[in-house]
């Protein structure tokens, strides 16, 4: 069966014609069919068809693929992002443990994805410093490294449905996990001789919205990596290729891409994104500024909608979160918000970083609802939809990291429920 | 090994060991600065950067005016530049979007036009964050191509056009500082602080 370019599927024997795949009689199967150039479709086989190919496919009677110059995602497997015109979103309820794969990694640009050629790629580091220095990406691969593991959320991260039909994925799919690795933003710092009088610097993007944001000196000192690889390999476009900012904990916005320049200053620039953009409205005429920390959070990944439980044993599992440290405890609760129990949290527990945690839970049929809440090292407990929104005098907006809870009806459905 | 660089090695020893139980007891209080303690006072990778090639990439303004250029804008000149290259996203009067909605309605009659969305007028606390935003980023599908005295002008036609400037007011580096925008004073600093707090 000859796909649309002409691509031969491999799995077809000759005896399968076009026409009995396609029609006549009845179909046992769908099976997944991959053709040489390594499209995916799906054929439909009658049941003695399916016999044939399973003899032809025992994976013990015919050799296997060599060795290849790329690894490949198995062709059953199929996490895809959800991207919209602004953003694209990370399948949390198909990820196990807490790296996102690079490739799933969400996104969020503001005037799409620019191509840089590494060999031109340079950072240019002036302003309140002693000498104004420019570094190529070589350069900054020669300087003393740094590799951290931590999540990246963007601070618009919380959708709900009225109808509870939305995925983990559509919640809150704007948050990732990275090993980051480059050089420590301090000691570019020392490099150029950055002022002492110096409080605040400009990052900026090489991106068509050449995207900029003021970052205070001292996270520039804490803890701020200028990063040039993810997950063992070169950040991909998406991420920022070839150098981005990253400001472990902070709002994904601040993280600047496509790095180009770092400027400093004894005030913030009040850039568009700071001021009209990632700010929120609190209540009392007041709209709050320079909110970087992400606050704690947690979401339960399985079950999820549109997933259907069964009745009897279900280990909940989900990741945690808190810009402001460590994660120190995750509570569940399966009925209602009733009592809650401490989750398993999976080791290694890292500081500003997604953590694994699971309740194994024996679900008696009964409709309920399961949740999720985070504490953190400073003792914030991520809290319910409602007390956010009284604490900001009902406005909606950046930060919002509600518990999320799935009610789970008498036939197993999972749906999503605002809290 | 002659006996001074045993020595040598000795008191390396030492150093690193009291280096690194200085190491552990700072980390946490400076965010893990501490292993750069030893570095050198400069590695020598990267070169020095010209005058030249700072100033063609360093165009941000500050809300004191520090980066604007030369030159000057008028709302009746924003307005043609506006019409030509603004409005196909962000609607014939700034209102009508699709994209963005510049502009603040004083007396919403159409019911498709939302009163409260944010605009430079009701949302935007500095006014020299128009200019810069525009000259970086707009128009979206062209950024970077308008001229300072296109951008000038049609900074001068959003103001004028939220009521912030008169008609006949030209907007330059020292006039678009003391442009007051009435939302500045609503913006506060992040009062969200570590702890059980809710905010």
């Amino acid at each position: 069966m000859p796909d649309q370019k002409g691509n031969k599927p491999l799995i077809t024997e000759k005896k399968i014609s076009r026409r009995t795949l396609l029609g006549g009689a009845a179909t046992a199967a769908v099976v997944l069919a991959q053709t040489a150039s390594g499209k995916n479709f799906q054929a439909a086989l009658t049941k003695s068809e399916l016999h044939l190919i399973e003899e032809r496919e025992d994976p013990t009677k015919v050799p296997g693929v060599p060795p290849g110059t790329l690894g490949t995602r198995s062709p059953f497997e199929k996490p895809v992002k959800a991207p919209s015109d602004i953003s694209s979103r990370t399948p949390l309820q198909d990820l196990f443990g807490t790296i996102t794969p690079s490739d799933l990694h969400f996104e969020r640009n503001h005037n799409g994805v620019p191509a840089i050629d590494p060999a031109k790629y340079e950072l240019v580091i002036h302003g309140m410093v002693n000498r104004p220095m420019v570094f190529t990406l070589a350069d900054l691969k020669r300087f003393p490294s740094v590799s951290r593991i931590a999540f990246l959320e963007c601070s618009g991260n919380y959708r709900g449905a009225a109808d509870g039909k939305v995925t983990p994925q559509q919640i809150c799919g704007l948050t990732s996990q990275s090993e980051w690795t480059g050089v420590k933003l301090s000691t570019l710092f020392r490099e150029v001789g950055v002022s002492p009088k110096s409080t605040w610097f400009l990052a900026e993007g090489g991106d068509a919205a050449v995207m900029t944001r003021s970052v205070p000196i001292e996270k520039g000192w804490e803890d701020a990596i200028i990063c040039y690889a993810q997950n063992g390999e070169a950040i991909r476009p998406e991420q920022g290729y070839p150098v981005r900012l990253f400001l472990p904990g902070w709002e994904g916005n601040i993280n600047v891409k496509w790095l180009r320049r770092i400027e400093l200053s004894d005030q913030p620039f009040q850039t568009r994104q700071e001021t009209s953009k990632y700010t929120e409205a609190i209540g009392g005429g007041k709209i709050r500024q320079f909110s970087f920390t992400i606050d704690a959070r947690s979401i339960i990944t399985y079950p999820s909608y549109p997933q259907k439980v069964e009745k009897g044993w279900i280990e909940i599992r989900g990741i945690a979160w808190s810009g402001r440290g460590k994660v120190v405890r995750v509570e569940v609760s399966t009925d209602a918000g009733k009592t809650w129990k401490p989750a398993e949290l999976q080791d290694p527990v890292m500081d500003k970083a997604h953590t694994a945690f699971r309740y194994l839970w024996n679900w008696n049929g009964q409709p309920t609802e399961i949740l999720s809440r985070t504490v953190d090292e400073t003792g914030y407990v991520q809290p319910f939809l409602k007390d956010l929104l009284a604490a900001r005098g009902g406005n909606m907006g950046y930060h919002y990291n509600p518990v999320t809870a799935w009610y789970i009806q008498n036939d197993g459905q999972v749906l999503f429920k605002a809290t | 090994m002659t006996k001074s660089t045993v020595l040598m090695a000795a008191v390396c020893l030492l150093f690193s060991i009291s280096l690194t139980s200085l190491q552990s007891l700072t980390t946490a209080k400076n965010g893990g600065q501490a292993d750069t303690l030893h570095y050198p006072k400069s590695f020598g990778f990267g070169r020095t950067a010209t005058l030249k090639e700072i100033a063609l990439l360093d165009t941000d303004v500050r809300p004191d005016g520090k980066g604007l250029p030369a030159g000057s804008g008028k709302v009746s000149e924003g307005k043609l530049v506006y019409a030509a290259k603004c409005s196909g996203c962000h609607g014939a009067t700034g209102v009508e979007g699709p994209n963005d909605q510049l502009v603040t309605i004083k007396n919403p009659t159409d019911p498709k036009v939302k009163a409260r969305n944010k605009t430079i007028g009701n949302y935007w606390p500095y006014a020299t964050t128009v200019y810069d935003y525009i000259k970086r980023a707009m128009p979206f599908n062209q950024p970077g191509s308008l001229t300072d005295q296109e951008v000038y002008s049609l900074t001068a036609f959003l103001l004028h056009e939220n009521g912030l400037i008169k008609a006949d007011d030209i907007i330059n580096a020292k006039t678009l500082p003391k442009v007051v925008m009435p939302v500045r004073d609503f913006f506060v600093p992040d009062d969200r602080r570590d702890g059980p707090e809710i905010r």
